[in-house]
């Protein structure tokens, strides 16, 4: 019986889609910029709170003097990444700032004295695993992939757990995002400082890292580098189909390793650690330098932009600053959009401080974003097919609407992470991600009545 | 420079959509149909036209009204009722009275459609329906096939189909001696449409071209059709003993290209999963094949679809695939035994 059924499975995968997802365009307009670091900003919002996890506490008052790189934020919670000033000069105000995810938030506001004077910066001492998860905390990483998750929560391993693979996530899927493209093309020998700490501290046998095809300078760069900088065949440079969501960290694994990662379960679980390119070549950076996380790189882009741009910005830089630097708006946009187009959040000024963990901002003309009227649903699965985790969403929403509790447990809506795949195609143009949310919304409410 | 005056649009991602959208995908059907118009034109005359003109007018007006009546927003832009008005034609004869089209469109868009919701919550084909009651209601009058070309004639000539010709070979001893006294046409007229039948069925050519014409443009998946075909094609081969020439003449006669093609195909009442689609299409094939050979009817084609299309949500609910990397309960309890 067991050949027929491999012989049948293998007929079905050739007539079967793939895994879902969908083919986007690509739109990396700035693929050819190098990052810029933009002039220093009078001024600087830090907030307190700047992604998943508990909020510092400020250790700076109104009127110190601060320089580049002194702590001025930190929390006793294990979820949580100190933060650090990212001008030289003094604090004027600590209040509460509205942040562009609409959480308010203590922020430490320091008007800068544009020189830039860094603190003193000693390279951290790391023998060992504690030892460098201790210092990947103190230099206050967050994954820079966008959802900001403390990098030291991430590698902190369990002690049982048996990690054989670290992947270095750099598919950058989304469209208009490049950074971590420019990362990889500039940044390459301290992405393989990162790789040779992490896994030489972690025991950690294979690396891959994985670019999606369309990259491909970078892939040759790391493939150089890796074949030049690295012992053996420990670092695998990897090249994946080109499909959106190919970078999210159940897809990424799946492509890299062929394991699929079960609901609720951690990388860790089958024996992965995922890592995006960015945080990699800051920990490089940081074992040999000691400088914290004071500035990220962001793509500016989108047809309201005069000039799309990548650049370096000072954490904590208000955006108007950074679209100013960037010529400012062709016309007034439509709609602004923090992070990529396709699981960014649109926000509803342009006031509002970067955050760690913002890796784009892209702001689009009136009539640049087609948004389709809702209509009724027609049936056509487009929705099931486009599902990289084999969810129905149509019957999510039917069931959320009805409030079949029992059926929408079953059907797997708490597993759905908003790639935005099904909505994308809905030829109903119903907003189906809304509805993913609104399950999930229906189903814990539910669940802490019981 | 970089001052927002105005208010800026805030809305759940992403905030790309594929440009898709149902009127354009109904209209990928209008045309993918509009090969099998053309063939029915040249086969049957202008009637065909006309029969197919009034189907789709009274469709679009029956939603139309409809949708007033019940006060719900106006749905005609979607194009859904052409296709459906479309569909019920090209299951009608040529002779059919034009005040019978209506009522079959009455019938296919008010009861089967706007009374469960309208678009995407009918449970069964409208036009199917459509096309059943007229069965029941008037059979002589949709059992009345004209000859292919009859209209270049003066007398009006009538044909019996090729499934009703061969309603004695299913139970033959010989079967090849009793396809060649059935006197059926030739299998390439068979292929091109020169036999009696319904509107668009005959037409195989022209249905093909309009199969290849929706997978194209990915507006179906082959899976159905095909499936159905396959299923067919292989029950024919048991039910014939092995004779090929009878398996190529109950694949092209009747209706099954066109239902296999553009009605079991339709979204709102087939299965969305992969695996739901097959069970589906195997039901249909098996049905049709059933009702040809030990059925009263010599055509079965549209019964099997209904049937099938009342089980989807049981097919559904067997078949909807489990979360990426979940695993089967089943298994858990047998490690846990273990």
């Amino acid at each position: 019986m067991k050949p027929l059924k491999i012989k049948v499975e293998g007929l079905l995968k050739a007539v079967k889609k793939g895994r879902g997802g969908v083919d986007i365009a690509h739109r990396k307009n700035t693929a050819g910029m190098r990052v810029i670091r933009i002039p220093t900003p009078p001024f600087v919002v830090i907030s307190m709170t700047q992604g998943i996890g508990a909020p510092c506490t400020p250790t700076v008052k109104v009127g110190d003097y601060v320089k580049l790189g002194q702590l001025i934020g930190d929390s006793d919670a294990y979820i949580s990444a100190p933060i650090y000033a990212s001008v030289s000069g003094t604090v004027t105000e600590i209040k509460d700032v509205k942040l562009s995810t609409g959480v308010v938030s203590k922020a430490v506001v320091i008007e800068s004295d544009g020189l830039m004077t860094p603190d003193e910066f000693t390279p951290p001492v790391v023998t060992d695993a504690k030892s460098l998860v201790d210092a990947v905390r103190k230099s206050g990483l967050v994954g820079l992939g966008g959802a900001g998750f403390p990098a030291h929560v991430k590698l902190n391993l369990p002690q049982e757990a048996k990690i054989d693979t670290l992947i270095i996530n750099a598919a950058e899927c989304e469209p208009y995002i490049t950074v971590d493209y420019r990362e990889c093309v500039e940044n390459s020998v301290n992405i393989m400082r990162g790789v040779n700490a992490v896994s030489k501290y972690l025991h950690i046998d294979n690396v891959i890292i994985a670019v999606e095809d369309n990259k491909p300078i970078a892939l040759q760069i790391l493939k150089e580098i890796a074949d030049s900088a690295t012992e053996g065949e420990k670092v695998k440079v990897m090249a994946l189909k080109s499909r959106y969501p190919q970078g999210a960290e159940k897809m990424i694994i799946q492509s890299a390793t062929g394991r699929k990662m079960p609901p609720g379960k951690l990388p860790s679980d089958v024996g992965c650690v995922v890592m995006n390119v960015a945080s990699i070549a800051f920990v490089g950076r940081y074992v040999a330098t000691g400088k914290p996380l004071v500035s990220r790189s962001m793509t500016i882009d989108g047809s309201a932009i005069k000039t799309p741009k990548n650049v370096r910005v000072p954490i904590g830089t208000m955006m108007d600053y950074i679209v100013d630097y960037c010529g400012g708006f062709t016309e007034e946009p439509e709609k602004i959009v923090c992070g990529g187009p396709m699981m960014g959040a649109a926000i509803t000024n342009i006031n509002y401080p970067v955050l760690k963990g913002n890796n784009a901002l892209l702001a689009f003309k009136k009539g640049d974003l087609s948004i389709k009227k809702e209509t009724d649903c027609i049936r056509c699965g487009r929705c099931a097919a486009a599902c990289p985790l084999n969810l129905v969403p149509t019957n999510i929403e039917k069931f959320t609407k009805i409030g079949d509790i029992e059926k929408l447990k079953h059907s797997g809506a708490m597993v759905c992470m908003e790639c935005g795949s099904c909505a994308y195609s809905c030829p109903a143009g119903k907003p189906l991600v809304q509805h993913m949310r609104l399950a999930k919304a229906t189903i814990r409410e539910k669940e802490a009545k019981k | 420079m970089s001052e927002i005056t105005k208010k800026l649009v805030v809305s759940a991602s992403p905030h790309f959509r594929a440009k898709d959208t149902t009127t354009k995908i109904m209209l990928d059907v209008i045309i993918a149909m509009i090969p099998a118009l053309v063939a029915a034109v040249i086969l049957f005359g202008v009637r065909s036209l006309v029969l197919t003109v009034v189907s789709v007018i009274s469709c679009v007006v029956f939603e139309y009204l409809s949708r007033k009546v019940m006060k719900r927003h106006n749905t005609i832009g979607d194009l859904s009722a052409v296709v459906t008005g479309m569909l019920l034609a090209f299951n009608l004869p040529s002779t059919m009275p034009v005040w019978m089209v209506i009522i079959g469109a009455f019938v296919a868009i008010v009861i089967a459609k706007q009374f469960f919701g309208g678009i995407g919550n009918n449970f069964v084909n409208p036009a199917l329906i459509g096309r059943i009651v007229l069965m029941a209601s008037y059979p002589t009058q949709i059992g009345n096939f004209e000859a292919p070309f009859a209209y270049k004639t003066v007398d009006a000539v009538t044909t019996a189909t090729p499934l009703a010709q061969m309603t004695g070979v299913y139970s033959a001893e010989n079967l090849g001696t009793a396809i060649d006294n059935a006197n059926l046409p030739s299998l390439l007229d068979m292929f091109f449409g020169v036999k009696g039948g319904c509107l668009g069925e005959v037409c195989i050519l022209a249905l093909l071209i309009g199969f290849v014409y929706l997978v194209i443009r990915k507006v179906i998946s082959p899976v159905i059709p095909l499936v159905y075909m396959g299923t067919v094609a292989v029950a024919m081969l048991i039910a014939g003993k092995g004779n090929f020439e009878f398996v190529a003449y109950q694949l092209m006669a009747g209706g099954l290209v066109l239902g296999a093609v553009f009605m079991a195909t339709d979204y709102t009442t087939s299965p969305v999963s992969f695996k739901g689609k097959i069970i589906y299409a195997i039901g249909c094939g098996l049905l049709t094949s059933l009702i040809r050979i030990f059925g009263s009817l010599p055509e079965g084609v549209s019964f099997s679809i209904i049937i099938m299309n009342i089980l989807v949500p049981h097919i559904e609910h067997l078949t909807t695939a489990r979360p990426f990397g979940e695993v089967k309960e089943k298994k858990n309890k047998k490690e846990e035994v273990k």
